[in-house]
This record gives structure tokens, C-alpha cells and sequence, in this order.
């Protein structure tokens, strides 16, 4: 939370090498929406699954960084160049590795990610289930 | 002299602690009786003289004292004084100063108000308590000195990162770490009645205040931490499932949890081991998470203190609680009995259902903010953020409320389904509507958040049926807080469900007198102008909004530049204007100026969103605080002790 704020100064300071292509005009689509509504929708969801590569702590869709717009840009144009999310997102990942998705894919490196969580409720609600049916037991066995 | 003086408070402090400890340790030991007198001043003694440390920073602070390093790294003589007081804990050693006067102060509290409680677990509590700050003393007096002079003192401070200078510093830390820290209490007596062998309603009831007083803590540090960031941030984001974020929120989730199991250990007698299981890794989690947060593990968060040292040491510390606390589970867990038996439809069932999905969340959350930094180190550079928080975490939250739809419907021991099915119609049939509404009315609705305000729905009916049929005025305080909580969860729940599923954005480059139209606004951009605040500069734009009604708002955002300080370099905020209606709120942030093809520079980026019930996420977190809050009322017995001290007043005074 808290953190975050101080995060975007941390990024003042990491975009400084940036800071002449700052002063460029931001690129068309970093700043505007697609017309089509059902077309900006869909941006709109891949740039929240997008890290920012340079803020490392925020999605494309909430950053104020050169490159979050650029790649905001990036996005919106191709999906109104007809592209589909899953191509957009296939793209970059090809070009900055899994790190740039938020949804990670799942795969060996993933998989204890992915099904941890089952694997804690199963093994929780194993012993918790025990308790109950030998609460039973118990209770049959006294009467 | 101040900085002298304060660190002479911190030795002493640091002793007293010693003290306790020792003497603590030899009378469980067997020695003299005397030996437990010592220990609740000492403990007192400890807390007071911690406070003064920490008072005496703060006067540093507002002196503007350059010759202490931490002032001239950390503060401005230009600076606001709100700010300058805030600035004491807004950076490293001055957070680390006051985590240890929390927990000294806790320690203090305990040896003054704990009168339910053997001796002996008193002092073994008290003792324990001695030997966590002990550990924090050791850290802050040998590698994070708050008080250290500088060989020359500079003319003037760095001053504090700008987006630090907001009201929100003021509150939102020491909120916080009142939370993460009161947890400590609960360590504490679980390690005393671990010693003592006491675990029973006696502890669990003796433990419940301090559980709800520092989750309540916990709950608003987290609400207001998080309105902070939807504020300041200027995307209109609540919540975005950082790793700092997430270390918060664990510690949360654990007290949730605990004082969940603790109200059956306390009234039944059941869930002994478990309930001092979680009272363990509640500060466990505490203490992970500011170590996560202090020693820069995780590349995203904090800028300040990313030391390497001192994490090392911190590492080293919560090694040793936390692995001292799990040996003397591990040895005694056998002789804690279990406790009472019961069935799975139960009051007591449905909180260990209760309990088994918080730990579940709990647990994948530390597992999404740790798995990146391990498949890190494996050569593997992965993201994980908020749609795998969504897909996990959110079926099982989900869950969650549906089982506290039916957890305080039933009763302890033994319940029967035809029983609680009779209760439930009502909620149920209000569930369904919200569904139906939102099929027929809603347009094209994601899942969970269709989910959401549907659960959200029954719970908010379902949350206040234990109060039907009651006679109000008599039902007791926990009661109503557990109502309030509850209800509290479902506002919540909404508020999330409707911001995201009915959140309209638009952004646009504007010039003066273009009219916009979100929602039901139609907003028009007036203009900008320069406007000077005490250590900024910025652009103010205007804009006004009408509703269909007719209804006029002006707001004005603004977009800051706050000067370099001695060498640093300009940052840029934004501050974004609210617009708070009863159906939700408008949010105006304004950009950079965007140049024409023509090369001129009148228009503005202008962000608009309208959220729709986007401030009953914060109110939903005010009322579970709020709930809690009537509940260590009532468990405090502080009225029964008020009503018996005055019965008592009376009949002196009526006395012949």
C-alpha cells in the first residue's frame, strides 16, 4: 500500500536514463482509449495482467512510467489491429519471458504455485474431517 | 543532549528487559517468590521509559535537529510540522523505534491490566514478552541507531520523499504496526501457557482482548492504507496485491483466524493446541513479514533500508522466535489435551471450516509473494499478481462468507441441518434477487464479481439474523459485534463486486470548455492555473461536474512538483480529485499537457473514472473494525468492571 507510493518515487529515480525520451509526446494510445468499446475492454484486461517492467510492483494499466505508456500503446494498437489478447500476451512473453504476466502459465516451474493451495486445503480438511469423525466414534462409544 | 538522553533510555529500557527476563526465567525455575514482584514494574518501567525514547525523537524531529543523522536524512526545515512529526517513523531506524515502543508498551499494558491469569503464566508471558523486545533492542541500538550525531551537521535536511508528505503517513504506519505488534501479545501468552502447561478458557478468555484489540488495528491500518493508495497513486487502484501489501494482509488473515479459534477454545474448551498454534504464527507472521519488508528480499517494495545487514539480522531474530516458539509446541503439544469433541454441523465445526480456509488463503498468499524470489533463485523470472490472486484466493474467500452465513446460526456442540435450513430462507431469497438483478439488469458481469455481490447479498441478511427475535437492548456487546463485523464484510464484498464489474473510464486529452461525459456526468474542463503550496509548485485544473439531476461539483485536481532538495532530483505527484455521491464516486487526476500536431500545448490529459460504490470497500473495513471493537468491549469486561467499581462508589457512599 504505503509502499507503493514509495515505489513510485523509487521509479522517478530508475527512469532518469529516460528522461530525454520523456520529453517526447507520449505515444497516441498511452493516454486514449480505443473507440470500439468491446475492443478497449479487452486491452483494458490484458494491461491489468502486464507488469510494468520498470515499476516492478504495477500493472501497465496503473502506471505513470514512459515505458508502462509505451507498452499501453503497444497493446491498444494491436488489438485494434485486430489481434487477440492471447496473441498480444504470447508476443511479449516471447519478448520479456513470463516476468511480464501477472497470470502465471502453468507449467513445471509453476506447478507447486498453481496446486499448493489445493494440496493445503486437502491435507488440512483431512485432519480437521478426522477430528469429526472420531468426535463420533467418541461420542458413539460413550453411549 | 536530546539524542544523548534518548539513547540512555534505550540502554536502560534494554536492561529492564533483561531484568525481567531473568528474573522471570529463575522463578519458573523454582527460585524465590520475591522474584515475580520484580518482573510487572520492570515490565512497566520498560514500556514508560520506551515511550520516552520514542517521544524524544519525535522532539528531535520538530526541532529540526540537523546534527542527528536520521533528521538531516530524513527531514526539512521547510517542511510542514504535521510532516516533520510523521517523519519520525517514515524511514527506518524511527519505524524500528517505534515496532519496539509498541511492543514494550504492550508488555507494560499486560503487567498493569492482566488480572485473570495464574501468576505463574503472568510472569512466564511477561518474560516472553521481555525476550522479544530484548531481540529488537539488540537490533535498533547495534545496527539501526536512531539517535546517531553526524561529525558536522549539515545546514539543511534531505527532506522526505514527497508522496511520504500526506496525512495518510500520520496514521497509516503507526496503525498498522499496533496491529503487527499486538499480535506479539498473543505470541507471548500462548509461549506462557505453553511453559506453564495453562491452556484453557482461562488463557483463551485472557487472551481474546488483546487478539481483537490488535486486529481492530490491523483492519484499519489495512482500510486506511488502502483508501491512501487510491488517492495518491492517481489510477484509482484499492488494492493491487503487492508483496508489501500481502505481508500486511497475512498477519490479518492469521489474527482472523485466531480470534476465530479462540472464541472456542474459551467457551468450549476445544481447539487448545490449535488455538496456540495460530496465537504463534500470528506474530510469526509479523514479525516475516517486516523482516520481508526491512531487508529488501523482495524487489518491489520499500527504497528505504534495503541493508543487507540488517536483514541478515532480522533473519537471525525471527529464527529464533519463531523456532523457539515451534520446539516448546512441538514438545508440549502432547500433553495439550485436545479438548471438548463435536460434530461437523456445529458452531464449532463451522469456525474450524472457518479456520481451515483463512489458514488456506493465508498460506497461498505467503506462497504468491515468496514463490517469485525461490523460482528466482532457480533460474526462473516469474510474476505473480492479482489475476492469480483472483483465481485462487477468491473462490475460497468466497467460501469463507458462505460459511459465515451459517456459522452463527448454529449452535455449539451439535446442530441439524432442517434446523439451519429453516433459518437461512430470507438470505437466501435476497441472494437471489441480487443475482437475478444483475443477470437481467446488469449487462455482461465477470464471474466473481457476479459471485461477489451475490454472496454479498445473503451475507448482509444472513449476517444480521442472530439478532431476530432478540430482545435488543439486552443482547450482548459481542453479539452486536459480530453482527456489525459480518455485516461489515458484506458492504465490503459489494463495494468490491460493483467497482469492478461497473467501473467506467474515461481518458481523454481535453482543452479548456470540452465536455466529457462518464457515467451520469457530464464533466466540463475550465481550465488550469499555477499554484504554490508551502514546499510545491503545481498546476490546478478545474472541472465541473453536472449530473442528469442537474447537481454542479467543481473539482480540482492537482498535478504537483515538489523541488529537489539538496541535490536531488524533482518529483512529480498527482493529486486527484474525489467527487463522493451516494451511488459511488468520481475520480479526476490531471496529466501532462499534450502538445498538437500544431505545436501548441493548451490541452491536458485528463483520467476520469466513475466507481460505483467504490467507498463501501473502506466503509465494509470501518464497519469489521468497528464490530471488533464491540466485541473487546464486551470481553474486556471493561463495563462490568466500570459497573462494579460504581456499584461500589454508591454503596460507600450510602453507607452509614
Amino acid at each position: 500500500m504505503s509502499l507503493r507510493l514509495i515505489l513510485l518515487c523509487l521509479l522517478g529515480a530508475l527512469t532518469l536514463p529516460l528522461a530525454a525520451q520523456d520529453r517526447l509526446p507520449p505515444a497516441p494510445y498511452a493516454y486514449q482509449q480505443l473507440n470500439d468499446p468491446a475492443k478497449e475492454a479487452r486491452a483494458k484486461a490484458l494491461m491489468e495482467e502486464l507488469r510494468c517492467l520498470v515499476c516492478q510492483g504495477q500493472s501497465i494499466a496503473d502506471s505513470d512510467a514512459p515505458l508502462a505508456g509505451d507498452m499501453r500503446h503497444e497493446v491498444r494498437s494491436k488489438i485494434a489491429a485486430g489481434e487477440s489478447p492471447d496473441e498480444i500476451k504470447a508476443w511479449l512473453v516471447a519478448r520479456y519471458g513470463n516476468w511480464v504476466s501477472y497470470d502465471p502459465p502453468f507449467d513445471g516451474a509453476t506447478a507447486l504455485l498453481w496446486l499448493g493451495p489445493l494440496l493445503f486445503l486437502a491435507i488440512g480438511g483431512w485432519l480437521a474431517f478426522g477430528r469429526f469423525r472420531r468426535g463420533k466414534d467418541d461420542a458413539e462409544g460413550g453411549a | 543532549m536530546i539524542a544523548e538522553l534518548g539513547l540512555a533510555l534505550l540502554w536502560i529500557a534494554a536492561a529492564l528487559a533483561c531484568l525481567t527476563l531473568i528474573a522471570g526465567t529463575l522463578f519458573l525455575r523454582g527460585g524465590p517468590k520475591d522474584l515475580a514482584s520484580l518482573v510487572r514494574p520492570a515490565s512497566v518501567a520498560q514500556g514508560v521509559l520506551t515511550t520516552a525514547a520514542f517521544g524524544l525523537l519525535i522532539a528531535l524531529f520538530v526541532r529540526s535537529d540537523m546534527s542527528v543523522e536520521l533528521v538531516a536524512r530524513n527531514s526539512n526545515s521547510l517542511k510542514p510540522m504535521i510532516f516533520k512529526i510523521a517523519g519520525t517513523w517514515g524511514n527506518h531506524e524511527g519505524s524500528m523505534l517505534l515496532w519496539l515502543m509498541i511492543l514494550s508498551l504492550s508488555g507494560g499494558l499486560i503487567a498493569i491490566f492482566e488480572k485473570r491469569l495464574r501468576e505463574d503464566t503472568l510472569v512466564a508471558t511477561l518474560a516472553a514478552q521481555a525476550a522479544l523486545s530484548l531481540g529488537f533492542f539488540a537490533f535498533l541500538l547495534f545496527s539501526s541507531n536512531p539517535f546517531k550525531r553526524l561529525p558536522v551537521a549539515p545546514p539543511d535536511g534531505q527532506g522526505l520523499n514527497p508522496l511520504l508528505q500526506d496525512i495518510g503517513l500520520a496514521f497509516h504506519p503507526p496503525t498498522l504496526y499496533v496491529g503487527y505488534v499486538g499480535l506479539s501479545v498473543a505470541f507471548s501468552f500462548a509461549v506462557g501457557a505453553l511453559i506453564t502447561r495453562e491452556i484453557g478458557p482461562a488463557f483463551a478468555r485472557a487472551m481474546r482482548p488483546w487478539v481483537l484489540g490488535s486486529w481492530i488495528f490491523l483492519t484499519l491500518g489495512i482500510t486506511a492504507g488502502s483508501y491512501w493508495a487510491y488517492y495518491e497513486l492517481g489510477w484509482g487502484g484499492w488494492w493491487f496485491w503487492d508483496p508489501v501489501e500481502n505481508v500486511s494482509l497475512v498477519p490479518w488473515l492469521a489474527g482472523a483466524a485466531l480470534l476465530h479459534s479462540v472464541a472456542v477454545t474459551a467457551t468450549r474448551n476445544a481447539l487448545r493446541a490449535w488455538t496456540v498454534m495460530l496465537a504463534v504464527i500470528g506474530f510469526s507472521m509479523s514479525m516475516v513479514g517486516t523482516f520481508i519488508v526491512r531487508s529488501g528480499l523482495l524487489t518491489s517494495v520499500h527504497s528505504f533500508a534495503v541493508d543487507p545487514e540488517r536483514g541478515t539480522f532480522l533473519l537471525v531474530l525471527m529464527a529464533i522466535y519463531i523456532g523457539g516458539a515451534l520446539t516448546l509446541f512441538a514438545l508440549r503439544a502432547g500433553t495439550v489435551a485436545e479438548g471438548k469433541k463435536f460434530a461437523l454441523l456445529s458452531r464449532e465445526g463451522s469456525l474450524v471450516i472457518n479456520n481451515l480456509l483463512l489458514t488456506t488463503i493465508l498460506a497461498l498468499v505467503l506462497l504468491g509473494t515468496l514463490y517469485p524470489i525461490v523460482a528466482e533463485a532457480m533460474g526462473e523470472k516469474i510474476s505473480v499478481g492479482p489475476p492469480y490472486y483472483n483465481k485462487v484466493a477468491g473462490p475460497l474467500a468466497l467460501i469463507l462468507c458462505l460459511v459465515m452465513v451459517a456459522g452463527p446460526l448454529l449452535s455449539w456442540r451439535k446442530d441439524d441441518g432442517k434446523r439451519l435450513w429453516s433459518r437461512l430462507p430470507l438470505a437466501l431469497f435476497a441472494g437471489a434477487a441480487v443475482l437475478f438483478g444483475l443477470v437481467l439488469f446488469g449487462g455482461k458481469v465477470g464471474i466473481l464479481p457476479l459471485l461477489g455481490m451475490t454472496v454479498a447479498g445473503i451475507v448482509a441478511v444472513a449476517s444480521l439474523a442472530p439478532l431476530w427475535g432478540r430482545n435488543l437492548r439486552r443482547t450482548p456487546l459481542p453479539t452486536w459485534g459480530m453482527v456489525v463485523a459480518h455485516f461489515g464484510v458484506a458492504v465490503c464484498l459489494a463495494g468490491m463486486g460493483a467497482e469492478s464489474a461497473f467501473i467506467k473510464e474515461r481518458l481523454v486529452a481535453a482543452a479548456p470548455g470540452d465536455d466529457i461525459r462518464i457515467g451520469d456526468f457530464s464533466v466540463k474542463f475550465v481550465g488550469v492555473k499555477p499554484v504554490a503550496g508551502p514546499n510545491y509548485t503545481a498546476i490546478e485544473g478545474t472541472l465541473v461536474a453536472t449530473t442528469s439531476s442537474g447537481s454542479r461539483f467543481t473539482m480540482k485536481p492537482e498535478a504537483r512538483t515538489f523541488p529537489g532538495l539538496m541535490g536531488t532530483a524533482p518529483t512529480e505527484t498527482n493529486e486527484a480529485a474525489l467527487l463522493t455521491r451516494p451511488g459511488g464516486q468520481l475520480y479526476a487526476v490531471l496529466g501532462q499537457p499534450v502538445t498538437s500536431d500544431d505545436g501548441r500545448a493548451d490541452r491536458y490529459q485528463i483520467r476520469l473514472w466513475w466507481k460505483p460504490l467504490v467507498w463501501w470497500i473502506w466503509l465494509g473495513g470501518g464497519l469489521i473494525a468497528v464490530g471488533a471493537a464491540l466485541s473487546m468491549l464486551g470481553r474486556a469486561q471493561l463495563l462490568a468492571i466500570w459497573r462494579a467499581r460504581r456499584a461500589r462508589k454508591l454503596q460507600e457512599r450510602f453507607a452509614p
